[in-house]
This record gives structure tokens, sequence and C-alpha cells, in this order.
């Protein structure tokens, strides 16, 4: 008599949808590249990440807004004195940078504009950049000049004509954009050195 | 010793603003107008020999246009930041300053004697229309009063460049400039008494000064007795450096478009009496009573006209928004009649008290610090994040009825997205 092996048909081990899956719709099989495998696992891990949590679909995030400290005094003699080993780094604590601080000279004086256009991009000003103006410097020859010619704004860098008048040169050799010639009878003013700019990527 | 006291103001402040971002403005006549665009409540030189001020535009609209007056919207935002920017500027000249409104300020240079004080004025005119573009001018006397005069007189006469200093003019001629002067000129000498005091004879400034103090105090009140001599030279008002915590604060608005639906109102109401309620929070107070008035056009001829106002005494002081906000509206069911345009609402609150301090009432249910909490979250975002990311939903979101504001120029130091653009 031979015994009739039990290895065909009926249930197998490790068949058929895992205990605690989270995924509550059919699911199939598919062949992936075997360098992917790592990118579809965290998909997955993200996905019953999603499954899991009571609210369906997104998961919303709130975060609780900082309310900011107020000015604290200490008193003189507190009853309390911290007894543990000193941080060696108390004695280092510094200031955090502050962007303000590296664009901003004085804050009374300073301005900000948004660059439209070519004609500054060779001193790397370009559309959309933020431009910081200075009303409280003076500007001399080859600043870079927010100024204002028959009531119009323009950025351009100071500059001397032969006879000494001043002119607005473009920071652009396209020949796209001209120089502007001061001429008599023309309104003319300087409204601030522009000292810096700054813009985002993301 | 006699004291240096200066006052030093913007001139004509608004449309000064306007001009700084938009050159094109300069030489032409300007006015800018009050919210709602109602009356004029600035004018450039040019604009003041047409439109008297506070005029109301839609008297005045038509001839502006023949005259090509250009009339803005006013723009609180920018003045408030070029008011800050200025008062900033001003404090770097003395540590002694105080900020008497949005365009002008006292600085005591008292114990500058060792400058030429014309000189240092005209360092700080050259210094605040080099920093922020706006005219300032300089008045120096000997009492805030004269102080007040003296910058009249560098308004008004060229002769004085823009910086007049009483003090280093001798007797004879202060008086001979004082003497041209009409008593109405004096600080704190409104039309009324203007009126009086020329009945009786006193018609210039000089006249004034060379009344006698005593009796004048008997026939009108001490504050006129102070005024004459701080006019002969004796200070009496001293400098307030501290910013007093206001008694009162009031929230009004006209409507953009005449309302009639009590839904309108709500919003309105609620709207303007949490902005005071920000405010009062601002100054650490608590309010015991809110005032709410609505009203129709006194202009519009022909149609019916109702107005009124109430009192809410609140059952304790608070500055909860949802409280303030909630007696207000208790206020406005009991007033509100339909079948009127209504042009104008308003709210005030009054008999403010420091917050801290109070008087804990035993019966009633006392403000719970949960409310504390979610008040200063609230101003915490609304801070941060701009005004009226939260709100109390009945403050509504569409606002139809939102002031116009049809001539508004952008917010050119307080938004990115409304910054000068340049090529």
């Amino acid at each position: 008599m031979t015994t009739r092996s039990n290895t065909h048909g009926g249930r197998r081990v490790g068949a058929g949808r895992k205990k605690g899956s989270v995924i509550k719709e059919p699911t199939t099989v598919m062949r992936i590249p075997e360098s992917q495998k790592p990118v579809i696992t965290d998909f997955l891990a993200a996905y019953r990440c999603r499954q899991s949590t009571p609210l369906q679909g997104q998961t919303m995030v709130f975060e609780r807004p900082l309310v900011a400290p107020a000015k604290r005094s200490w008193p003189l003699f507190s009853s309390k004195v911290a007894a543990g080993f000193p941080s060696p780094a108390d004695e280092h604590v510094e200031k955090r940078l502050d962007a303000n601080e590296f664009l901003i000279d004085d804050e009374e004086a300073t301005f900000f504009v948004t660059i439209q256009g070519y004609s500054m991009s060779e001193s790397g000003l370009l559309p959309g950049d933020k431009a910081v103006v200075d009303r409280s410097k003076n500007a001399s020859i080859g600043d870079i000049v927010l100024a204002v010619v028959d009531g119009e704004f323009t950025i351009k860098l100071l500059a001397k004509t032969k006879q000494g008048g001043p002119r607005l040169l473009p920071s652009n050799q396209s020949g796209e954009y001209k120089p502007i010639e001061i001429k008599d009878g023309m309104q003319f003013e300087i409204w601030g050195v522009v000292t810096g700019s700054f813009r985002r990527f993301k | 010793m006699s004291r240096n006291i200066a006052l030093i103001d913007v001139n004509n402040f608004y449309v000064s603003c306007e001009r700084v971002f938009n050159p094109k403005l300069a030489g032409k006549p300007v006015v800018v107008l009050s919210n709602n665009d109602g009356c004029a409540v600035a004018r450039s030189n040019e604009a003041k020999l047409h439109i008297p001020m506070g005029a109301p535009w839609f008297k005045f609209q038509q001839m502006a246009n023949e005259q090509q007056i250009v009339a803005l919207s006013s723009n609180y935002a920018l003045y408030a930041d070029m008011s800050n920017r200025v008062m900033r500027i001003l404090n770097q000249f003395s540590p002694d300053q105080e900020v008497y409104s949005i365009d002008e300020c006292f600085l005591d240079l008292t114990g500058f004697q060792h400058l030429d004080l014309l000189q240092y004025g005209q360092q700080i005119r050259h210094r605040v229309a080099k920093w922020t573009g706006l005219p300032v001018s300089v008045g120096i006397g000997a009492s805030k009063t004269l102080a007040k005069l003296a910058n009249h007189c560098a308004k008004k006469r060229s002769e004085f460049d823009g910086v007049c200093d009483f003090n280093q003019l001798s007797p004879s001629q202060l008086n001979r400039l004082l003497a041209e002067l009409d008593v109405g000129e004096v600080w704190g000498v409104g039309r009324k008494l203007t009126l009086k005091l020329k009945a009786q004879g006193i018609q210039s400034v000089l006249d004034l000064k060379q009344a006698n103090a005593d009796t004048l105090r008997r026939q009108y009140s001490v504050v006129m007795e102070k005024t004459v001599r701080e006019l002969n030279g004796i200070s009496c008002l001293e400098l307030e450096y501290a910013i007093s915590d206001k008694k009162q604060i009031l929230s009004s608005r006209s409507f953009g478009i005449p309302v009639t639906d009590m839904n309108s109102l709500v919003e309105s109401i609620s709207l303007y009496t949490s902005r005071a309620a920000v405010k009062l929070r601002r100054q650490h107070s608590v309010a015991r009573m809110i005032q709410v008035y609505i009203r129709c056009s006194p202009f519009c001829s022909g149609e019916a006209f109702y107005g009124n106002s109430l009192m809410v005494a609140l059952p304790m002081a608070s500055d909860d928004t949802r409280v303030l906000v909630k007696h207000a509206l208790s206020a406005l069911k009991k007033m509100y009649r339909p079948g009127f345009n209504y042009a104008k609402a308003g709210i005030m609150l009054t008999e403010l008290q420091p917050k801290s301090g109070q008087q804990q009432d035993l019966f009633a249910l006392n403000q719970e610090p949960k409310s504390e909490n979610l008040m200063t979250v609230m101003d915490v975002i609304n801070n941060t994040m701009g005004r009226d990311t939260l709100q109390l939903a009945n403050q509504g979101f569409k606002r139809p009825w939102k002031m116009k504001q049809e001539h508004k120029s952008p917010s050119y130091t307080t938004k990115w997205g409304e910054v000068l653009t340049v090529s």
C-alpha cells in the first residue's frame, strides 16, 4: 500500500491573506524590479499607516501655536539652587543667526522692492528677487541704486558721463537694455541704495 | 533757565507718505479721503486752495475731477509703518520723546544748549527726509504751547526754512510775531473758545499772552490759565513719556453700500467689537460697558432716517471677544428696525479698568481662566499669521457691506505681495 502524499490540494501553510493585514480590499500580485523593492515596501508601510488610523483618507496634523514667552526677570536669590553638573556649553551660548541682521543696517531707512525684468541680471538681480533698499546710505559711483527718473522707478548702476553728469547703466551685456542719460530738464532723484537681495526657491 | 521743547511734525503726513512711493504725485494736487472715501482728511498744498479740510467728498468730486485733483483712499497700514519709522528716527535726537499723534512728537532739547538748535533742527529735517522721504517741520519754544506755535511758523513762513526757534528771538521780535498770529492757532483753543476770547477783545496770540492769567482762570478754567503761563515761557505741561491707556475704545465704520438686513449688521457689529477687544487686551484692560449704535445716512434727503444707540452694562468686566460680542448683539437686536437703509454702525467700550486687581463678583460667574488662554492663543495666532486668521464666524467672511476704498494704494511696506515692483 502506498500512502498518498497529502501535499496536493487543501490548505497550505502561509497561503492567503496575512493576519493583521489592514488592506480592506481585494489584492493582486505583481512583478517588480528588485531594485525598486524598498520603494514599494515604504509605499505599503505608509499605506498601511493611513489605513489603520481611524480618520479615513488624509491624516491631519494639528500644530499647537507657541505662545511667545513673556520676558521674565528672575529674583536675585532663589530658594532652589540647581545642583547638577554645569553644562560645558553654558559659557558659549550665542545668539542664533538672524537673516535681518545680515541684510539690514538701519531698519528705519530700509525698504524692500521686487525686481522685474533682466536689466540687472549680471549683478545677480533676477526677476522676482527682493532687493534691499537703504535710504540712509549715500550713493557712490558704481553702486546699484533705486532711482526715480521722470516719475518712474528704476534700479541701475550709478555712473558718470564724461561731463560729470549722472548716468544709469544696466547690468546686462545683451544689448537689450540701454544706458539712461540724465539730461537737463529731466527729473532725477536717487531714492535709495540697493545694499543686497534675496530670493526663495521653494 | 528756560526750557527748550521741540515739536516736530510731518507736513501733510498722509499725502507725503503716498508721494514717497508714487513720485508721479509730486507737485500734483492730492487729497486722502477718510474711511469709506467719505471726507478729505489730508490735502497737499496744491489741493488746499480748492478743498477745505474735512470736506465731504461727494460734494467736491466733480470739481476735483475738473481740477485734476488725485483722490486716494486712506492706507492706514502704510501711514502707521511710516509713522513708526519717523518716531524712532526722531528718538535718536533726544532720549526724552513724547509721541503726541501719528505725525507729531515733542522732544525735550533742554540740555542741548551747547548746540546751535537751528542747525540741530535742520539736521533732524535732513535725516528724516533722507531716511524716509518725508518732509518735517521743527518748532522750538520754552513750553509745549510755544513749541506748537513755533512749529506753525516754521511751516507757514518760508523765511524760517522749516525750523523756527522762539528762544533765539528777542522778546520784542517774538511779540511782534505773536501779534500776527490769530488766537485760534493756540494749542487747546478751539473754535468755541476762539469766539468767546475774541468777544472780549483777545484777537491775537499776543493779546492772550498779555491777558491776566488769574482773571482768565476764573472766567474759563485752570487749563486756560496754564495756556497763558505757557505763552509767557513758563512750562506747565510736562512731556508724557508713557502712552497712557485709553479710557474708551471706539470702533466704527460707514458701510460701502446701504445695509438693510439684520445679518449684515450682526456681522459688522461682531467685527468692530472684536477689533476693539484686541485693542482692549493689548492695553491689559477689561471693559464694563459697551455702547452700540446704528444710523442711516444724514446726507440722503428724501429717505426715512433712523438712528439709535444703546449702552449695555456687562455683568462683570471682560476682555473676552465672545462675551463682548454677545452683549453688543443683544443691544443691536433691541435697536434694529427693518425697512431702513443703514449707513454706519459702531461700538464703544467704556468704563475700562486694569485687568489686574479687578473686584470679583461673589455671586456671579467670574471670567474663567480658560477664556484668558483662548484669547491669548487667538491674539498670538492673529499676530503671527495675519488678522482674522482666527475669528468668530458671525463676523462674516465675504462682508459685502465692507467700506469702500476704491483708490487705496498698495501696502508698500507691510505686505510682500504689494511692495514696489521695479525694472
